[in-house]
This record gives structure tokens, C-alpha cells and sequence, in this order.
């Protein structure tokens, strides 16, 4: 690689982690730029939790040296790290009489004097981190007493208030709802385009590792399998074997999974195109009804969930007449199977073909209202 | 709440916790078998003036005992919280962890050993023997809690640790031939009777040492309480921390086993009560809140257990029994997910 690892803001060389002396996962190499995001994805008990640990040295690392802005980070104090580097954490914690503004407040902790008093611009800091938190109405709330997004949201309040120039967080997400999610992950964002912030978390979600990362490792066996931007990694074939998915598939355009196509030759045809398609494949998959679809164009959103859930599917090229090939195709499965389904309403040139199947299952009665 | 509404708060429960301390000074040094009215009592400690039998009860009988019970009340609660904080469990503390029977064994087998070759010890020597003694249960109690996290298993085997070492006490105890046995026994029971001024100046020394360096800790202990991750990446060295945790806890502890025996529950209930007065878990408030709300319930526990059946005195742990077993079980039923 030309660019040495000098230009990094954190980086680590050759970092085996595991426990007691054990090697869990070897020779890993992140190097992180100022202000970008690293998603650790990977199935359950991978090890994400342990590369984490490691980098916050809550965990001693096995070998290998981990960098924060050059500095080897087994050679700082406690405090030095405090003031660049702050935790969420995912285990529970139950504090006792503890405001939501207490908790945020210990954010502080490595700024304040000897007592641990605040000053008035420490208030003023722990305000605007709840503010930017949109959290500030919940100050005088017992931390106990409050849901599990809000909890999560004091918690990354807590780290902002650290003033890091780094945060990790061990999967965020986990426990929130998806508007609780999608809150806290466009926060996070907001703080990284804005404050230059680097971000290290884990998360559970592939569709929102997709979107919010900029880079992503995958932790999976006793190596880094794949570290890389997020069009390296999310691809559907390479998904499926990071986490081994036998049932269903991972439609990468979407970043979203499908489920198992129902099995057996195909009981229904279905002519769709446009978006119409979707949610008659989708009740057919629901109902555990073996169909077939087409003739779609590969460029039609259809197509994408027609060819995870479909067990055939007639494909065209995009932009081009369905052929009369592909035409003969569709008609001959159409007459293998019992019911025909046209949610299509609108025929243009290039599908012009779908009508005259449209036509010929009218002919045979086997068109049913969708 | 607001600010201005919690440090109001603050405020009062320290405000109530001052004028309990000054009224139970007062009441305990009026109390006993020889009625004196409140003038001859000022007259006694102000002018120095009296008859020499008022004299003598209040300045060598009553007020060492009261200042003991002020010193050792308060380091038994804030060693209780100190514990309740470093094992993060809500009914920690030194007489259910065993730290005070362990503290006890080893005072009570050195005391018999000296006897026996007719030295008595002193203030000092008991602190150490008392503070050797808690660190061997504190050893055990430590050992259990890398094994087992779950806390009501941690609590049990501090309570059988404690059987264990009380059994050995009582053994010890029968056993041995010396007419200074009964005072022995008395001690092995918990009772704050019998206070010198020396004891005073030392358990004194060694208290207030120990609670400015508590006080002084209250930072770390506030960054502890969100946990050992949290702490250590506010930049908390955990391992001096705990340390020190657990010295302090133990030193207190010890002084008050060393002085008075094992006093039982007032290291659990005292700084349950005072959190809920004050409606937080700051150390920088709870901590000297703490120590007078110990003083205020062990003056409160001396002055039943020397008065109510008197000239019969109880012993003061069946007394901070009665008053800080019903605490502990209130604060199980009320946090069974936590226990």
C-alpha cells in the first residue's frame, strides 16, 4: 500500500485478540482516517465484542500495537486516553438515584478537579451534548426509569461530553426500535461530517452498516475476512457466506434480506414490472405458494425481489423489446402453471410483449384478480 | 427537580442529620443510672465545675463513650457504602461479608494469647490485630467473588465465612482462663461500654485519616458507580482503585471491631437510609452523610442498649438489629432483580 500508515488517525498493526493469552483473532490491520466511520460486522461470537474490548484496552491484547493519532496507545496514561477516547457499551447498567444529567455528567470526569466538581461550563457542555442528543428534557429523569432508546442516547450524550475525538461503541442499536436506530445512527453521523469525529461500533444491522459506514471489517473465523468500503463488502454471494445463510438471501442494492423462495415448480405466473410485482410476490412467498415471474426486465425493481423469491424467473435486457425468445419461454411456463396474476397495468413498447401474455391467459381463463 | 430544589434537599437532610446528632449528644449524655439536669451537665463540660462523682461519669464514663460511638458509628456506615460500592451490591457490608467476625477471631485469639502471659494490648496493637483479621476474610470473600457474580451467593458466603469464624471466637473464648474473659465476652458480642479517652485519640487518628482519603476518593468512587468499564475509560487506574477500596473499607471496619466488636447492619442500613434522604448516590454528599447519619443511628442504638433494660446493658448489635434488619430485608424485596 502506498499510503504508510503515518497518515492514520488510528490504526492497528498486526493486533491479535483473545482471551487469557488464547488468540481469538489475528494479525489485524484497521487503518481509520479522521472522521470516518468502521463497522465491525459478523455473526454472533465472532469477536467483535473482543476487537473492541482490545482497542479500549479494557482487554490486554495478545500482540501487535494499536495507534491513536501515531501514539501507541499501550503507552498512554488512563487520562490521556480519556480525553480522545470514549465507550458505549451494550451491558446494562442499573445505577442507583442517578439522574439522566448525573450519568451525562460523568462525561466530565477526566476535565474536573480533584472533587470531581462541575464548573459552569462543564454544565454548559453536558447541556448541549443532551441537547445534541435531543435529550435535554429528560435531565431530571431517573436513568433507571427511562426506555432503552433514551438510555442509549444518554449514553452517547455521556461519550460527547468527553469531548473524544474518537468513540466506540459496541452495538448501539441493539434493543431500539428502528425509528430509535435510525435516530442515533444520523446523530452520529451529524457528529462525524460536522466535528470530524471518528466512529468504531459494531452493529447487528446490515442495512444500516450499508449506509452509515465508510469502512467495514468483517470479523468471521481467526482472521480478518474481509476488511474494505462498503461496496467491497456487501455483495450477495459474499454476505451469504459470512454468515453462512442457507435460508433466504441478502439483496445487496437493497441492503435487505429476503426470505427462502417457497420450494417446488412454479403453481403461478406472474406478469409484473414497474414496482407492481412486489407485493403479489411477496403474499405469494407469504403463503408458501411456488411462482413464477416475468418477463421482467433485469433493471426493473421487480426483478430484484422476483429473483429471490421467484423459482423462475423470465429475465430481458434492460432497455431492450422483450424477445420473442424470452416470450415463447414465459408462454410455456405460464401453461405449466394453474393461476395466472397480471398486478401490470401499464404496457410500453419494451414490454409490449407482457399484453399479449396478458391476452392469452385471459384466452385460457386461467387470469385470477390479483 | 431542579437545581435549586435538589441542593435545598441537600441541605435539609444534612440540616436534620446535624440536629439528630446535637439532640442524641445531649439526650445519651443525660441518660443513665445517675440523673443530672441539663445545667450540671453544661457546668461539667463548659466550667469544669460539679460534684466529683457527676464529674467523673460524664468526663471518664459518658463522653469518651459518646465520642466512640460518634467515630465508629460513622466509619461502620462508610465502610458499609464503601463495600456496597465496590461489590455493586446494595446489602454488602462488613458484618454480612464476614469481615467483622474475621476482624473479631484474630483480635480475640491475640487478646486471650497476650492475657494468658498478663500483657493487655493496646489501642494500636487491637486496630492491627482487628485490621490483619478483616483482610483474611476480605481474602475469602475476594477469592468467592472471582467464582461466583451472582450477588446473593456473594452475601451467603460472607454470612457463612462470618458463622465460621464467630464459631471459632466462641471456641476460642470458652477455652480460655482468665478473669478478664467476661469483659471478653461482652466485647465478642458488640458493646461500645468501657471507653477510655486513649481509645478515643486513636480510633480518632486513625478514623479521620481514613475519611478525608475516603472523601477524597469520591471522584473515582462516582466514575465506579456506572461500572469497572466506564471508570477505567474516564481514565480511573481500577486496580489502585480497588485497592484502596478495599483498605479503607477494611481499616474502618477493623477500628470499629478492634474498639467495640461486630456491630451488625448499620453498615448496610445507615447509607441505604441516608441515599434515600437525600434522594442521590454522589459520594462527595454521601459519604459525609453517611458518617453522621452512622453516628446518629448508633447513638440513637447505644443510648436503647444502655438505658432500657438498665442497669442491664443489651448488646448493641442486638440492637442495630432490631432497627437495620427490617432495612435490609425492605431493600431485597425492593430490588430482587438486582440480588
Amino acid at each position: 500500500m502506498e499510503n504508510t500508515n503515518k497518515s492514520y488517525f488510528f490504526h492497528t498493526d498486526q493486533l491479535t485478540v483473545g482471551y487469557e493469552g488464547k488468540p481469538l483473532i489475528r494479525e489485524i490491520n484497521i487503518q481509520l482516517n479522521k472522521g470516518e466511520i468502521l463497522t465491525l460486522i459478523g455473526p454472533n461470537g465472532a469477536g467483535k465484542s473482543t476487537i473492541l474490548k482490545s482497542i479500549t484496552r479494557q482487554l490486554a491484547t495478545i500482540s501487535g500495537t494499536v495507534y491513536l493519532e501515531q501514539q501507541q496507545m499501550a503507552s498512554m496514561s488512563n487520562k490521556e486516553v480519556s480525553k480522545k477516547l470514549a465507550v458505549v457499551l451494550t451491558e446494562r447498567m442499573r445505577p442507583e438515584l442517578m439522574t439522566c444529567e448525573d450519568i451525562v455528567a460523568t462525561g466530565r470526569y477526566p476535565y474536573t478537579g480533584t472533587l470531581g466538581i462541575l464548573s459552569a461550563s462543564d454544565k454548559e457542555k453536558v447541556r448541549a451534548a443532551m441537547e445534541t442528543v435531543h435529550a435535554w428534557d429528560l435531565k431530571d429523569r431517573d436513568f433507571t426509569a427511562i426506555s432503552d432508546g433514551q438510555r442509549q442516547r444518554i449514553l452517547l450524550a455521556r461519550a460527547i461530553c468527553q469531548e473524544p475525538e474518537i468513540i466506540v461503541l459496541d452495538e448501539p442499536t441493539s434493543f431500539l426500535d428502528i425509528r430509535h436506530k435510525l435516530e442515533l445512527l444520523t446523530i452520529l453521523k451529524k457528529m462525524v461530517l460536522e466535528n470530524q469525529l471518528t466512529v468504531i461500533m459494531s452493529l447487528h444491522e446490515l442495512d444500516l452498516a450499508q449506509k452509515i459506514s465508510d469502512k467495514v471489517i468483517c470479523v468471521h473465523g481467526e482472521y480478518i475476512e474481509k476488511y474494505g468500503t462498503p461496496e467491497e463488502i456487501f455483495t450477495s454471494q459474499y454476505i451469504r457466506k459470512l454468515y453462512g445463510i442457507t435460508k433466504g438471501s441478502y439483496n445487496a442494492s437493497f441492503g435487505c434480506v429476503e426470505m427462502e423462495p417457497p420450494a417446488g415448480s412454479p403453481r403461478v405466473f406472474v406478469i409484473g414490472g414497474n414496482g407492481s410485482g412486489i407485493p403479489v410476490y411477496r403474499r405469494l412467498q407469504r403463503l408458501g405458494i411456488p411462482f413464477a415471474a416475468g418477463v421482467l426486465h433485469t433493471n426493473d425493481a421487480d426483478y430484484q425481489v422476483a429473483s429471490a423469491l421467484a423459482g423462475t424467473v423470465v429475465a430481458e435486457k434492460p432497455f431492450e423489446i422483450i424477445s420473442d425468445e424470452n416470450f415463447e419461454k414465459a408462454l410455456q411456463i405460464m401453461e405449466e402453471c394453474e393461476a395466472v396474476l397480471c398486478p401490470l397495468t401499464d404496457f410500453g413498447t419494451m414490454n409490449e410483449k407482457n399484453k399479449k401474455l396478458l391476452a392469452k391467459a385471459k384466452e385460457t381463463g386461467k387470469l385470477r384478480e390479483s | 427537580m431542579n437545581d435549586r430544589k435538589r441542593t435545598a434537599r441537600y441541605g435539609f437532610a444534612f440540616i436534620i442529620l446535624a440536629v439528630l446528632l446535637v439532640i442524641l449528644f445531649i439526650w445519651n449524655v443525660n441518660a443513665g443510672s445517675i440523673p443530672l439536669s441539663v445545667g450540671e451537665i453544661l457546668n461539667i463540660i463548659f466550667r469544669h465545675q460539679g460534684t466529683d462523682t457527676a464529674y467523673n461519669i460524664i468526663w471518664e464514663i459518658r463522653l469518651p463513650r459518646i465520642l466512640a460511638v460518634i467515630i465508629l458509628g460513622g466509619a461502620l456506615s462508610v465502610s458499609g457504602f464503601l463495600l456496597q460500592t465496590f461489590f455493586n451490591n446494595p446489602i454488602a457490608g462488613p458484618f454480612v461479608l464476614g469481615i467483622s467476625s474475621g476482624a473479631k477471631l484474630v483480635v480475640a485469639m491475640l487478646m486471650i494469647f497476650f492475657l494468658s502471659r498478663g500483657i493487655s494490648m493496646g489501642s494500636a496493637s487491637m486496630i492491627v490485630a482487628a485490621f490483619i483479621g478483616s483482610m483474611i476474610s476480605m481474602g475469602f470473600v475476594l477469592l468467592v467473588a472471582k467464582k461466583v457474580h451472582n450477588m446473593s451467593m456473594l452475601v451467603i458466603s460472607g454470612v457463612m465465612i462470618g458463622y465460621i469464624c464467630s464459631a471459632i471466637t466462641d471456641f476460642v473464648v470458652t477455652f480460655a482462663d482468665d478473669s478478664n474473659i467476661v469483659n471478653l465476652h461482652n466485647w465478642s458480642l458488640g458493646s461500645f461500654s468501657g471507653m477510655s479517652w486513649g481509645n478515643v485519640k486513636v480510633m480518632a487518628a486513625v478514623v479521620i485519616l481514613a475519611m478525608i482519603i475516603v472523601f477524597f476518593m469520591s471522584k473515582p468512587i462516582s466514575a465506579y458507580q456506572l461500572g469497572e468499564v466506564y471508570a477505567q475509560n474516564m481514565g480511573v487506574n481500577i486496580k489502585l482503585f480497588r485497592i484502596g477500596l478495599i483498605l479503607l473499607s477494611s481499616v474502618l471496619s477493623a477500628c470499629v471491631t478492634a474498639f467495640a466488636g461486630p456491630i451488625s447492619f448499620v453498615g448496610i442500613a445507615v447509607p441505604h437510609i441516608v441515599k434515600s434522604l437525600l434522594k442521590t448516590a454522589k459520594p462527595l454528599l454521601v459519604i459525609p452523610a453517611c458518617f453522621m447519619g452512622g453516628a446518629v443511628f448508633c447513638l440513637f442504638c447505644d443510648l436503647i442498649a444502655r438505658t432500657v433494660f438498665a442497669p442491664t446493658e443489651l448488646s448493641i448489635s442486638s440492637v442495630t438489629a432490631v432497627f437495620g434488619a427490617p432495612v435490609v430485608i425492605y431493600i431485597m424485596i425492593h430490588r430482587q432483580k438486582r440480588i
